[in-house]
């Protein structure tokens, strides 16, 4: 009796870790497909060989720049970008343990937004000469962590509740936008625009700088959230059943939430507002591999990058000659499903 | 409760309400005379009485200032009113045309009438922001309903958040794209009741007229709502013909608010609980009232918004978020814990 039991839970298991392997293989394939078609088309026509032969033999043509310097790192941040940002959707829902929550909805991208706008504004005063661009991703990221730690305080009362979270992050948000748009309309006209396109979320003119900017927070959180999955998973029973289990709530929650931050703040720092990747990602995630963040997380970075990638060659190619925010395509998707998201989770919330 | 330490007695609201309309017209006298250009009473006096185009306070006075503050009076009320009546129908001390995405909704069809189609006159703002505005409560109905037809608080919150997002980011991608009406759009978007003319009011004020007649006579249904469904039914209408109804006032204050100046939020969230507060829960004396206070709200604000950092003028829109994003902390905290 007990081993027939054991067996089963073991097949179960192995077919768990399967499903994890099909959907990383599979979703792996698609986004090497979609970088590599992003790769190829542009607004300068190339043929698949002559990008090919650009990668393997560079040379100093006009070809291998394209492919090299513009084509390649853009490509590069993306993965990274829509990855962080997944990542940090797939910990908050889980931890906030509410399927709406998301980085945008709990007002940590407003945060890093109105942080990374003042430092552009205060680029275009006086002080430019004692700042430089580089520190906007610091900026971005001390926007993040001011409004996460401000949401969870203000969200305290007896302890963090999940729907006290979401509402206060929501009060922020709006208090953050209005902070925002404010600054955009006193600052000067060009800078507003600059300001209002990086807000709507653009990879445009991304180097290989970015690219570096960007990495070392992936490589620093990733292992941390794997490290500290399981007890994600202990708290998604309910803090008591995690007790029980010896789970030290407080402290992992507030890692998980460290985490989560760190990884949307470099996002929004290196790629603007992409808004709803963290809340789209880590849904269609779990329909593949289910709520477990272990799987999750690894799955959602792929489907994020996947997402972002494409957003953003369907900004560069589809109205050409325009460039257009790969935000305007996450977005025109992304708030469609947030709100078929809510039409499917009634009875739960 | 806020409503513990409201006034009892009738003499005593009646002084209330007058008192609330004394400090409105104090408000808008103040809006008249401050700003970059302080208009002095001899000045504003004589403007009145003989109006003169070559002196250039009268100009100030009559193109700019009183259209000003006629419309932050009126944008103020009508957005207050929308609230009591939201909260209302919803039972949810959260609701309001801005946190329920109705002026998004708004928004997001007059960016559309703007970019897309060849409506750029005022008027076709009007119809664009009701559709809208109707277009989005629809929608947020529909989402926050549970499974069984309950309404619960957090849900029609996260609807509100839900529809606000989807037709802000619509409308950002939109300009992002035509940028050329990108400048004045801006501005518009952002909450602003300064640059426009008296001539925007008119077609809306049949429409502000229908509503204020249609919600002094459902004020005892309204009050029976509160009560539940069933009292209404008592008063011999189905609670869904007055639901239905109130919606339709609702839409048109709250359209009308955002055709004329773009997203105010948060006049329609905090003046209610101000005005229930001071008067108490019955909708006889809250409306009256919400609609004097909205209008005093915006009308400082909006004042505040032109004296603080001049020469630049701050949307009025981006001061009434400021002051009422604290609120909304503070009633999410506090009447959010019980449920």
């Amino acid at each position: 009796m007990t081993q027939s039991s054991t067996l089963t839970y073991e097949s179960g298991a192995n077919n768990e870790s399967n499903r994890l392997l099909h959907s990383l293989w599979l979703l792996s394939l698609l986004l090497a497909a979609s970088a590599g078609l992003s790769l190829c088309l542009g607004s300068f026509p190339t043929q698949p060989l002559q990008v090919l032969g650009a990668l393997t033999a560079p040379t100093h043509s006009d070809l291998a720049f394209i492919i090299w310097q513009l084509r390649l790192p853009r490509i590069v941040l993306a993965i990274l970008v829509g990855a962080a940002l997944a990542m940090a959707g797939a910990i908050l829902q889980s931890i906030v343990r509410n399927p709406l929550a998301s980085p945008d909805v709990v007002g940590i991208t407003s945060g890093a937004a109105l942080a990374a706008v003042l430092y552009l504004t205060l680029l275009s005063t006086s002080l430019s000469t004692l700042l430089s661009i580089h520190w906007l991703p610091a900026a971005a990221m001390l926007g993040a962590l001011a409004s996460a730690l401000l949401v969870a305080s203000l969200a305290w009362k007896n302890g963090i509740s999940p729907s006290r979270v979401v509402l206060v992050g929501i009060g922020l948000a709006a208090a953050m936008g209005a902070g925002t748009t404010l600054l955009i309309v006193i600052s000067e006209d060009s800078a507003a625009m600059t300001a209002y396109v990086w807000l709507t979320g653009s990879l445009y003119a991304a180097q290989w700088g970015d690219v570096m900017g960007l990495m070392p927070w992936l490589l620093a959180a990733t292992p941390v959230v794997l490290a500290f999955s399981r007890h994600a998973d202990a708290m998604a029973l309910g803090d008591q059943v995690a007790e029980g289990l010896g789970v030290p709530i407080l402290r992992s929650r507030m890692i998980l939430l460290g985490c989560s931050v760190a990884l949307a703040g470099a996002a929004v720092a290196f790629a603007g507002g992409l808004s709803f990747v963290g809340l789209i990602a880590p849904h269609l995630a779990s329909k593949l591999v289910g709520r477990n963040l272990a799987r999750l997380v690894p799955v959602s970075a792929l489907v994020g990058a996947l997402i972002v990638v494409n957003a953003d060659l369907l900004g560069r190619v589809a109205f050409l000659p325009k460039d257009l925010p790969a935000g305007i395509f996450v977005a025109g998707i992304g708030a469609p499903f947030f709100v078929y998201l809510l039409h499917r989770s009634r009875g739960r919330v | 409760m806020l409503t513990r330490h409201s006034i009892k007695s009738t003499p005593a609201k009646s002084v209330g309400l007058l008192l609330a309309g004394l400090v409105a017209v104090g408000a808008f006298i103040a809006s008249v005379m401050l700003g970059s250009t302080d208009i002095a009473w001899p000045s504003l006096w004589a403007a009145l009485n003989h109006y003169d185009p070559s002196q250039v306070p009268h100009i100030i006075l009559f193109t700019e200032r009183l259209p000003r503050a006629v419309i932050a009076a009126l944008v103020g009320a009508s957005l207050a009113m929308a609230g009591v009546l939201m909260q209302t129908m919803t039972r949810n001390p959260l609701a309001s045309p801005g946190i329920l995405g109705l002026n998004a909704g708004a928004m997001f069809f007059v960016v559309v009438a703007v970019s897309l189609l060849p409506l750029h006159t005022p008027a076709h703002y009007v119809w664009a922001a009701l559709l809208g505005a109707f277009v989005a409560a629809v929608l947020v109905v529909l989402l926050s309903r549970g499974r069984h037809g309950e309404l619960s608080p957090l849900r029609v919150v996260l609807a509100g958040v839900a529809v606000t997002a989807m037709f802000v980011s619509f409308s950002q991608g939109l300009l992002v794209i035509d940028q050329q009406n990108f400048e004045s759009v801006l501005y518009w978007l952002a909450g602003s009741v300064s640059g426009r003319e008296l001539s925007l009011v008119m077609p809306l004020l049949p429409l502000f007229g229908g509503a204020l007649i249609l919600s002094a006579l459902l004020v005892r249904h309204a009050n029976a709502l509160l009560l539940g469904d069933e009292m209404v039914t008592g008063l011999g209408m189905q609670a869904t013909t007055i639901k239905l109804l109130l919606g339709l006032v609702v839409i048109v204050l709250a359209g009308g608010a955002v055709a004329l100046a773009g997203m105010i939020g948060f006049v329609g969230l905090i003046v209610p609980h101000m005005a229930r507060g001071i008067f108490g829960i019955d909708h006889r004396w809250l409306l009256p009232a919400s609609a004097l206070l909205g209008a005093c709200l915006l009308l400082l604000a909006d004042v505040a918004s032109r004296l603080l950092m001049p020469p630049q003028e701050i949307p009025v829109g981006v001061m009434t978020a400021l002051i009422g994003t604290p609120f909304f902390i503070y009633l999410a905290r506090r009447k959010m814990a019980s449920q």
